[in-house]
């Protein structure tokens, strides 16, 4: 056994959790899944007092359509039952694929959505899909409750915009347009490892078959999720043939100083990125036969 | 220092209780309280798998888990798989295409690929590589593990057509 010692509280309801957040302050930390908190406290660069620990707490975990079609997911809902869920496969068809790609099978029957999109690793899938499908986050406190934008709550490595004092408590993902279309790919040595490089992509088409909305998120290459500015601005009213794609994709790092690391350098981020914006691009301006 | 706890769970069938301290992992609750030390510990931070259990079915890192967080729980050790001094069908066909050599990552494998045959009875090459990605050997170079696995699944799916 690893950690220092702390002592561990499970409340049952979410007043009660919110409660303990503001009594033991600094000197508490929240237990999800564990799979990204164990670990940190094993290796003691955390060494909290208390571990205040969700996972009595049943209305926290959960997948359900709301009558606006947004899709509300609870922040303590496990990995693997995102994956699984055939509502989630409707309702946010770049979610569902993405998940295979988070972890391992015994890591996603732990993990949560909610512990992922907090930890915030650059790295992490999650924190791109929701950037890329403008996800609501939903936090709440002793004060209150309130929403913020995924674009404004990846501040940085492992940093958000959640207070001490506030749960991540659900995610929204705004409702699926009809047409949208979505790439998923990322390079990791092994599969299930944290991303070297990665890209989600979402793209809209008129009638005409031009191409209206693009997002294009890459993750695992700076300090957060990005949006690829000016592959988006590229590929915007074009045809979405093959040379468009080429050609935007060609501008995927521009203004990015990729991070370098144990896994990958600076360089090779830069190489993948062309590479990997295009292929994403490529599964999503496929025409696909249904 | 916190009180210890004392836990009651259902491992392999059987009742257990025990002490533990609240930072004590499953896999030390297991292997120190429980003398079931069937189950290994290797990277204590979710990397190597070598400490996977099953809970209530599904396989977890009990390195990632405290014990206390389990009260209540039904867990399956590699001990569970097979009557004590027997091995299942799945355990001979190890044997049989040596899947294990020293021995270390197998009964996270086992218990891995336990649930993978019980989710998907028939599964492809590539869906038992892919189960086997959180699951590090250092000595068999995974081959025979895929071997052993797909040999098993079509040993259960002739015995029931
Ligand atoms: C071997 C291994 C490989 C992995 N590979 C990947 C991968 O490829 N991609 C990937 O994305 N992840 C990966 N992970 C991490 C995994 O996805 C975790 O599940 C996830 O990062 C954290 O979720 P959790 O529920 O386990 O959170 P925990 O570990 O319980 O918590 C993580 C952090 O979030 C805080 N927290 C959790 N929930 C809340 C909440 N509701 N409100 C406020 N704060 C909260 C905790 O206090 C803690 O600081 C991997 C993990 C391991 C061990
Ligand atoms: S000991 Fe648990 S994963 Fe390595
Ligand atoms: S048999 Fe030695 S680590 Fe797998």
């Amino acid at each position: 056994m690893k950690p220092a010692p702390f002592d561990h509280v499970a409340p049952a309801t979410l007043e009660e959790a919110l409660a303990l957040l503001v009594e033991h302050g600094e000197n508490a930390k929240v237990l999800a899944g564990g799979q990204s908190l164990v670990p940190v406290m094993a290796l003691r660069l955390a060494t909290p007092a208390w571990l205040i620990d969700l996972n009595r707490i049943a209305s926290l975990a959960g997948i359900r359509q709301l009558d606006t079609g947004e899709l509300a997911i609870g922040a303590l809902t496990r990995h693997a039952a995102v994956e699984r869920s055939e509502l989630v496969a409707r309702a946010n068809p770049l979610l569902a694929s993405a998940m295979p790609w988070v972890a391992h099978t015994a890591i996603r029957n732990r993990g949560t959505v909610g512990g992922s999109l907090v930890h915030a690793d650059p790295a992490a899938e999650l924190p791109a899909v929701c950037l890329a499908c403008d996800a609501t986050l939903v936090a709440q406190s002793v004060r209150g409750r309130r929403a913020i934008a995924a674009a404004a709550f990846f501040r940085g490595m492992f940093e958000t915009a959640l207070g001490a004092d506030e749960l991540l408590v659900e995610i929204r993902f705004p409702a699926w347009p009809d047409g949208r279309r979505h790439g998923f790919i990322e390079i990791a040595r092994r599969h299930g490892d944290f991303a070297i490089c990665g890209i989600a992509a979402t793209v809209e088409r008129d009638r005409a078959g031009r191409v209206g909305d693009a997002r294009v998120v890459a993750f695992g290459v700076v300090d957060r999720p990005v949006r690829l500015a000016a592959v988006e601005r590229a590929l915007a009213g074009t045809d979405g043939g093959e040379d468009a794609l080429r050609s935007a994709a060609g501008a995927a790092a521009d203004g990015l100083t990729p991070r370098a690391d144990h896994h990958a350098s600076a360089e090779y981020r830069s190489e993948l990125l062309p590479v990997l914006a295009r292929r994403a691009l490529a599964q999503a301006l496929t025409p696909r036969r249904r | 220092m916190p009180e210890p706890r004392e836990i009651e769970l259902t491992i392999n069938g059987e009742r257990r209780a025990g002490r533990c301290e609240p930072r004590t992992t499953l896999v030390d609750f297991l292997r120190e309280t429980c003398a079931l030390t069937g189950t290994h510990v290797g990277c204590e931070h979710g990397v190597c798998g070598a400490c996977t259990v099953l809970l209530d079915g599904a396989p977890v890192r009990s390195c990632l888990m405290f014990a206390v967080q389990a009260a209540g729980a039904r867990l399956t050790t590699v001990e569970g798989l097979a009557p004590p001094g027997e091995m299942n069908d799945l355990q001979r066909a190890f044997q049989e295409h040596h899947a294990l050599q020293c021995g270390f990552c197998t009964p996270g494998i086992l218990t891995t690929m336990t649930a993978l045959l019980a989710d998907n009875p028939t599964p492809t090459r590539e869906d038992v590589r892919r189960a086997l990605s959180g699951n590090i050997c250092r000595c068999t170079g995974y081959e025979p593990i895929v071997q052993a696995v797909l040999d098993c699944a079509r040993g259960r799916a002739g015995r029931a057509g």
